[in-house]
């Protein structure tokens, strides 16, 4: 199969009721490693993520994967910030990605026994997912995304109020994913994650890229003034 | 007061001497009712979901008609099906007007709105959840449409639990296109009916509990067979 990668944004952006949001982006996602989108609240990360997956339309520019976008569509995952929990027990929450591909119930629920053992919820298989803790909801949505052994993962703030151990679980089902070729495409706000999962930085300001940079050149030497002052701490507006 | 204690007294007699007639008028009531409710639901469920998963030009007018017609007036309902189902109308051919047949139409037509708008209004909000998920699995309108009548299952035994009610205690609209005949269109409905025109108010009101236990019963066997209000049990 060919691969899906590289993703190119040309002169991309979102505006609702004629606001803009972001954009315009342009931007080329290549095929490995971890981009990290940081930036304030309001900077357009989520937008973004949403734009390069398909789930927002482009007012204006372009979006271009090396595949027809249906195809595509078949070879990506989004986990959202608030993991999405259907009202079905744990083990089918996680199989249902492969039913909607063709596949059946039973062999679903085999593989998918495969995934609540990586993610440790084997003990919860059978629970109702609506129980389940902020952690192991996300636990389960990242396994869910993962299922399908998507070629590109997207991931907005998977870590948000969760605490460390959960935030650390997760981060290493993040890293083994990438290790396994999977592509990541995460947004967060913490800088200490970005610093332990990025390849590279994506730095979002006002709806727009202010800096693109390797991981530790970012973090090193920044070279906008807003991310100066985003990365000292500083309220940016 | 009396009236009520006689009542009482009537429908622990009939369901003690396990009555022929009053069996066989049960079971007329079940039969058709439950027909009816299994139709309109078959019909109703996916309506409700295909309206919440699709956007198209006039979805707003289309459920504000639903909900319109949830309060359809059962004689109006009756009084039409008569007409077609009548010698002189257009399908008056098939024989059906007097028939426990035209009673599950008349019903059906009574019903299927009410499920299709309570399933519409309980779907869209599960659709309002899952929206992202769904779209972003690449999901067709028809996986959406059986990820939401099955997840909202639950909901949607209430919204056909609530046309069950309003099937088996209609009155208006049988009436009319069953006409009441003994041995073949008659339910507990339309003997009560009868049994008021006559006078008979204690075993009117005999059947009447047995009617209200019946229903009861349904409801209960259908939660219990269902494992509504289980937790875990998924």
């Amino acid at each position: 199969m060919k691969p899906i990668l590289p993703l190119v944004l040309e002169a991309a952006s979102v505006a609702k009721h004629g606001e803009r949001i972001i954009g315009p982006i342009t931007y080329t996602l290549g095929a490995n490693g971890c981009t990290v989108v940081l930036g304030p609240n309001g900077a357009g990360k989520t937008t973004l993520l949403r734009l390069m997956h398909g789930l927002e339309k482009a007012s204006s520019g372009h979006i271009r994967w090396a595949v027809p976008k249906r195809d595509a569509f078949m070879h990506q995952s989004f986990v959202f910030q608030t993991p999405i929990v259907m009202r079905r027990s744990v083990r089918d929450n996680i199989a249902y990605p492969l039913t909607v591909r063709g596949g059946t119930l039973k062999s679903a629920r085999i593989t998918a026994e495969h995934w609540l053992e990586k993610v440790g919820l084997t003990a919860s298989a059978l629970k109702d997912a609506n129980v389940l803790s902020g952690g192991e909801k996300q636990k389960l949505a990242i396994a869910r995304a993962l299922i399908t052994r998507p070629e590109v993962l997207f991931l907005d703030e998977p870590t948000t109020n969760l605490d460390g151990a959960s935030t650390f679980e997760i981060e290493q089902l993040i890293a083994t994913a990438q290790k396994e070729g999977t592509r990541i495409v995460m947004a967060t706000h913490d800088m200490g994650q970005a610093r332990r999962l990025a390849s590279e930085v994506l730095f979002l300001y006002h709806g727009e890229i202010h800096e693109f940079a390797d991981c530790t050149d970012f973090f090193t030497n920044p070279k906008t003034a807003a991310a100066k002052s985003y990365l000292r701490g500083d309220i940016l507006i | 007061m009396t009236d009520i204690w006689e009542g009482l007294l009537a429908a622990f007699q009939l369901i003690i001497s396990l009555d022929r007639d009053l069996l066989e008028i049960a079971l007329r009531s079940l039969q058709v009712t439950l027909t009816a409710v299994l139709i309109a639901a078959a019909i109703g469920l996916p309506l409700g979901a295909w309206i919440s998963v699709t956007r198209f030009r006039y979805r707003r007018v289309v459920i504000a008609l639903l909900n319109a017609l949830m309060g359809l007036p059962p004689v109006v309902v009756g009084l039409i099906v008569y007409i077609l189902l009548s010698r002189s109308g257009p399908f008056g051919v098939l024989d059906l007007l007097f028939t426990p047949t035209a009673m599950i139409i008349a019903q059906v037509i009574l019903v299927t709105p009410i499920i299709a708008s309570i399933s519409q209004q309980t779907l869209r909000d599960l659709w309002f959840i899952y929206h992202d998920l769904l779209i972003s699995m690449n999901t067709t309108k028809w996986q959406r449409m059986k990820v939401l009548l099955w997840d909202g299952r639950r909901s949607l035994l209430t919204a056909t639990l609530t046309g069950f009610g309003r099937a088996i205690g209609e009155i208006g609209a049988i009436m009319i296109v069953g006409g009441n005949i003994d041995h073949l269109t008659r339910v507990m409905t339309t003997a009560i009916a009868l049994e008021v025109g006559k006078g008979n108010f204690p075993l009117a009101l005999g059947l009447g509990f047995i009617l209200i236990a019946l229903s009861m019963a349904i409801n209960l066997t259908i939660h219990i067979l269902s494992r509504t209000e289980r937790e875990g049990r998924w």
